[in-house]
């Protein structure tokens, strides 16, 4: 490290009040919902803002939800399906990248285009046909098709997004590995992968979102109780209890936890990735 | 399957790119299909064939229970009839300007805070960094009944926060107005979203290498100078991605306003985007019954739409900025 | 009346099949049931469906709801592919219809007790010409005003509106006393400002079935005075209505109302339970007023829910037991008790316990009923005519159309498709 730290106290103050501002703004409105879930229902409309104290302190709402579904078997099911889409995803995504970038072939150009249609029609489009695909597969109400359609669904991103990257991976390591006589997928898994980790990290995060929060597939594919997922489970309730102001924000605020905790996780990989990359 | 196989495998002479290797290319790589063929396979099977049959019903029209080719008629349909076009152009306009406003807002403040972000030993880092991003994990259920509580005219969270600075009188209903609604969604959806960019050019700029940043301080390049002429440059492809990401995204965007403004896109329509104009159309709504043919329809046109705008970065832009960036 | 006599002949056959049938399928059968009434979760698992499975050993019942918003789209999907469950709620008239028509409901006119419902009953559920049905009438739904008591006693009114000119009377006093927000409505989820305002206070001026089958037949148009009347009403209440009700959604109503904030709901009779269990305060309900005092009233009695069976569920047998069940008196019974403000569509009256489900159902003896107006056959084109009743009827109150303008392009919308006679 040798940058050279010119920065005053004053820039350096600068610089964090438009970072907190900007916490703020984010944290702010999830925070609102958190703190209002533990408050009675009058509470909440009289003085949303305000902390919850010894009169207004409430868990109603969380024992109304609590004392409803299996959320803890939603939320296994959901972890299985996310995880589970994701190393698909990021393996296969990494796989196909790293071919159409490191090898001229005849229609490479095509293919290239022809991975990246899927990003521009909403795959919810396809519903029916999946759906009837899915049946006669005997795959309703499994993991394994939302897996596979959430797979499907995260390729094309993570195709673009990882081409994008793999451009930027030296030549000269490979094709020391090549003069050392490895073979191509030696190369691959052994010497290019390694470095791609900021990358998928950073897919990873990007795919993880959209399937841990699809409402869609596990409503149409998957509705059943034993592979019901958070999203699901929590957007059921939500409707029952839409003027239950207590309950649904006790919802919103179990909804939000597992996310949060998952990211977290993910983040310490994902940051290390990033930075093991751009040291080197 | 067969055609791809031919594409990948019929290679004769040795390829440019390995070209400098002792290596002798073999005349059938099989390694090349191994490495496409998972990714191939799901893809075509699971989103590739259900979505073209999806498109292909664009061109059908239901006639007492059977399909009937009808040709272009369901797209003469679509721009012929005032039923159909005005809703398409009001949707198509509305979109740019969701689209519009998100160029605008979210890269720039994407590229802003990374920068910050990336500022050498800054206290805090990862804590800023999570808080960022913690928007763009919640789910459009959670975020529309979020900021539809906010934004209340009863809970009176705005109006109370607006009170405090002494601005209460500027509150006004937004979602609920035909002139702000569309504006104040995608403020949320800039909310939500801004994370993405965040991150990918945060990355970005941690990749630069650092013997560049050094040279620019032996030449006292520093501070916002240092970002303007070394760092903006050497991101500018990232950003360009991010970009069209956006721009896929927003064109393919509904549950938002779904969640938010109901399948309808009220109030009068004004926050209605092809998504949601798509949707209805397409599953129904209350008393509309789905029509999948002109729903298909729809799709095409954003289809295209899309295709274009990606063929223009593609083979426009990306290709410029690659060569600007050597 | 020969067709009467068929059913019934064809509803004693297929009961005496039915009970033929019950001991072969002794073996056990499960029963999933397509609902869009997430808010009856509960009601079902702990009332109705142990009861069921008590009377019916051998049958096991669960009931899945999806959100009302996604359950069409949904439940197309789920008949398309052949996962839906055994028995679909159906939507009224031409949701259901279709799905009828694709071969995905079978026909009920062989469930015995079909008899237990009255041909105005089935309409909802039954072809154009009236020979088949193909759901279980479950429940019909009433409009009005929800009002608190205490408000009212507070700004001293005595009696409940009666005439339009009482009614802005009554909100007026509401208003200066300042207490109360007069009215808890919201506009910007649309339907609401179509359901509990133009249909809820409609009849009164189109008279009912009379205007409505005229609008149907082609002899009244929407921008008769009949038809324009009730918008002209509509455009008033915006002054009445809570700060901020361009963003005021369905529940912030529903909240603002049971908290005590507002004096008057526009409602349906489904708000009651719900209502019942939040408020602090007592309640009464009053049909929407009439033009001038003498009026005969009108009141929007509306078919809302029915059951069919999934023309491929594996149980056919166990499903007609259960819509066997549905169209007993005994479900009905159930029904009305476990959700009071859904009203059975039995013609034998079933009794209610819930005196505000009583007021409610007392409508039908001071007024005529009849349902709302776009739901038969005036929405099966494009532009859907229900789709733009809400966004007008919205429009109307926001003040961005006048009634006249609101009128004028919901006539024109349906013009472009609708030929009345054929």
């Amino acid at each position: 490290m040798m940058y050279t730290t010119r920065t005053s106290p004053l820039t350096r103050g600068v610089v964090h009040l438009v970072l907190v501002a900007y916490t703020l703004l984010c944290i702010g409105p999830v925070l609102l919902v958190a703190i209002n879930s533990f408050k009675s229902r009058a509470a909440i409309f009289r003085s949303p803002l305000s902390l919850p104290d010894a009169t207004t302190f409430d868990l109603i709402g969380y024992r109304t939800v609590l004392g409803q579904g299996v959320f803890a078997r939603y939320f296994l099911n959901s972890m299985i399906v996310t995880l589970g889409s994701l190393g698909c995803v990021l393996l296969f995504g990494a796989m196909a990248a790293f071919a159409l970038s490191e090898y001229r072939f005849k229609g490479n150009k095509l293919l290239g285009l022809y991975l990246s249609l899927g990003i521009m029609v909403p795959i919810r489009l396809g519903t029916v046909a999946i759906l009837n695909m899915m049946v006669a597969s005997r795959l309703v109400d499994t993991h394994l098709a939302l897996i596979l359609i959430y797979t499907a669904q995260g390729l094309p991103v993570a195709v673009f997004i990882l081409s994008e990257f793999m451009q930027g991976i030296s030549k000269d390591l490979k094709d020391a590995g090549r003069i050392d006589g490895l073979s191509e997928y030696t190369i691959f898994f052994r010497l290019v992968l390694p470095l791609m980790r900021p990358a998928v990290a950073t897919v990873a995060v990007f795919t993880m979102i959209p399937i841990w929060n699809d409402l869609w597939f596990p409503l149409i594919v998957a509705p059943g109780e034993a592979t019901k997922t958070v999203t699901l489970g929590a957007q059921v309730f939500i409707g029952q209890f839409v003027t239950n102001w207590n309950a649904v924000l006790a919802a919103l605020t179990l909804a939000i936890v597992p996310v949060l905790v998952l990211y977290l996780l993910f983040s310490r990989q994902l940051i290390r990735g990033i930075t093991a990359g751009a040291v080197k | 399957m067969s055609q791809i196989e031919k594409l990948s495998l019929d290679v004769p002479s040795i390829p440019a790119a390995t070209a400098g290797t002792v290596r002798q290319a073999p005349a059938r790589r099989w390694y090349i299909l191994v490495f496409l063929a998972p990714a191939l396979l799901v893809y075509s099977a699971l989103m590739v064939i259900p979505l073209a049959d999806t498109l292909r019903l664009s061109l059908y029209r239901k006639v007492d229970q059977t399909s009937v080719f009808v040709g272009f008629a369901n797209f003469g349909r679509l721009f012929g009839d005032p039923n159909w076009s005005v809703h398409f152009w009001q949707a198509l306009v509305n979109n740019i300007y969701f689209f519009i406003f998100h160029l605008l807002l979210q890269n720039p403040i994407g590229i802003a805070l990374a920068a910050l972000l990336s500022l050498p030993k800054l206290r805090g880092r990862s804590f800023y960094r999570t808080a960022f991003f913690l928007p763009t994990m919640l789910s459009f259920v959670i975020v529309g009944f979020t900021w539809k509580l906010i934004l209340s005219p009863i809970w009176g969270v705005a109006p109370t926060l607006l009170g405090f600075v002494g601005l209460k009188s500027l509150f006004h209903p937004w979602l609920g107005l035909e002139s702000s609604a569309l504006t104040t969604l995608a403020l949320i959806s800039v909310w939500q979203f801004v994370g993405i960019p965040m991150m990918l050019i945060y990355a970005a700029m941690l990749s630069i290498p650092e013997e560049v940043i050094e040279a620019a301080e032996l030449d006292n390049v520093t501070g916002f100078a240092q970002f303007w002429k070394i760092k903006l440059p050497l991101i500018l492809p990232t950003i360009g991605m991010c970009s069209i990401l956006t721009f896929v995204g927003n064109f393919n965007a509904f549950d938002l306003i779904y969640t938010a403004q109901g399948a309808l896109a009220g109030p009068n329509y004004s926050t209605d985007i092809l998504g949601t104009f798509l949707f209805r159309t397409f599953f129904g709504n209350q008393l509309q019954l789905g029509d999948p043919n002109m729903g298909a329809t729809i799709a095409t046109m954003m289809f295209l739409i899309i295709l274009i705008g990606v063929s223009i970065y593609l083979f426009g832009v990306q290709q410029r900025m690659r060569r600007y960036q050597l | 009346m020969r067709t009467m006599t068929m059913i019934t002949a064809w509803a004693m056959a297929g009961s005496a099949l039915v009970a033929a049938a019950a001991p072969a399928l002794a073996a056990d059968a499960t029963l999933k049931i397509e609902s869009w009434r997430n808010d009856d979760l509960q009601i079902w698992q702990e009332k109705i469906i142990p009861d069921f499975e008590k009377s019916h050993p051998g049958i096991k019942v669960t009931f899945q709801p999806t959100a009302p918003k996604e359950y069409n789209a949904a439940l197309n999907s789920k008949l398309d592919a052949g996962t839906a469950g055994d028995i679909i709620a159906c939507r009224p008239f031409d949701a259901s219809l279709e799905l009828f028509k694709k071969g995905q409901l079978t026909s009920v006119n062989d469930i015995a007790g079909m008899s237990n419902f009255s041909d105005v009953a089935k309409a909802g559920w039954s072809t154009d010409d009236g020979k088949t049905s193909f759901c279980v009438p479950v429940a019909a739904v009433l409009h009005g005003f929800i009002y608190n008591k205490d408000a009212f006693a507070k700004v001293g009114i005595k009696d409940v509106p009666k005439t339009d000119e009482e009614f802005f009377a009554d909100l007026d006093k509401i208003k200066k006393d300042g207490t109360y927000v007069p009215l808890a409505m919201g506009t910007p989820d649309q339907w609401e400002a179509a359901t509990m305002g133009y249909q809820n206070i409609g009849p009164n001026y189109w008279k009912g079935e009379d205007g409505r089958a005229a609008l149907i037949a082609g002899k009244e148009k929407l921008t008769d005075e009949a038809w324009v009347a009730p918008f002209k009403e509509l455009a008033k209440w915006g002054a009445y209505m809570g700060d901020g009700f361009k963003a005021q959604s369905y529940p912030d109503s529903q909240n603002m109302f049971t908290l005590g904030r507002a004096a008057i709901y526009p409602a349906g009779s489904w708000e009651i339970a719900q209502f019942q269990s939040q408020a602090q305060f007592p309640m009464g309900a009053f049909p929407p007023p009439v033009p001038k005092a003498g009026d005969p009233c009108y009141v929007s009695d509306h078919p809302d829910i029915a059951f069919g069976m999934n023309a491929k569920t594996k149980s056919p047998e166990a499903a007609k037991t259960f819509l066997t069940w549905v169209a007993s008196p005994e479900f009905a019974k159930l029904y009305a008790n476990a959700l009071p403000g859904f009203f059975s569509l039995q013609s034998q009256p079933v009794p209610t316990d819930n005196a505000l489900a009583k007021e409610f159902v007392g409508f039908r003896d001071s007024c005529k009923s009849t349902m709302r107006s776009t739901y038969q056959m005036l929405s099966r084109g494009t532009p859907n005519l229900e789709n733009e009743t809400w966004v007008e009827s919205a429009n109307v109150i926001n003040g961005t159309d006048t009634p006249e303008q609101a009128a004028a392009k919901l006539q024109k919308g349906l013009d472009s498709w609708y030929k009345p006679g054929k």
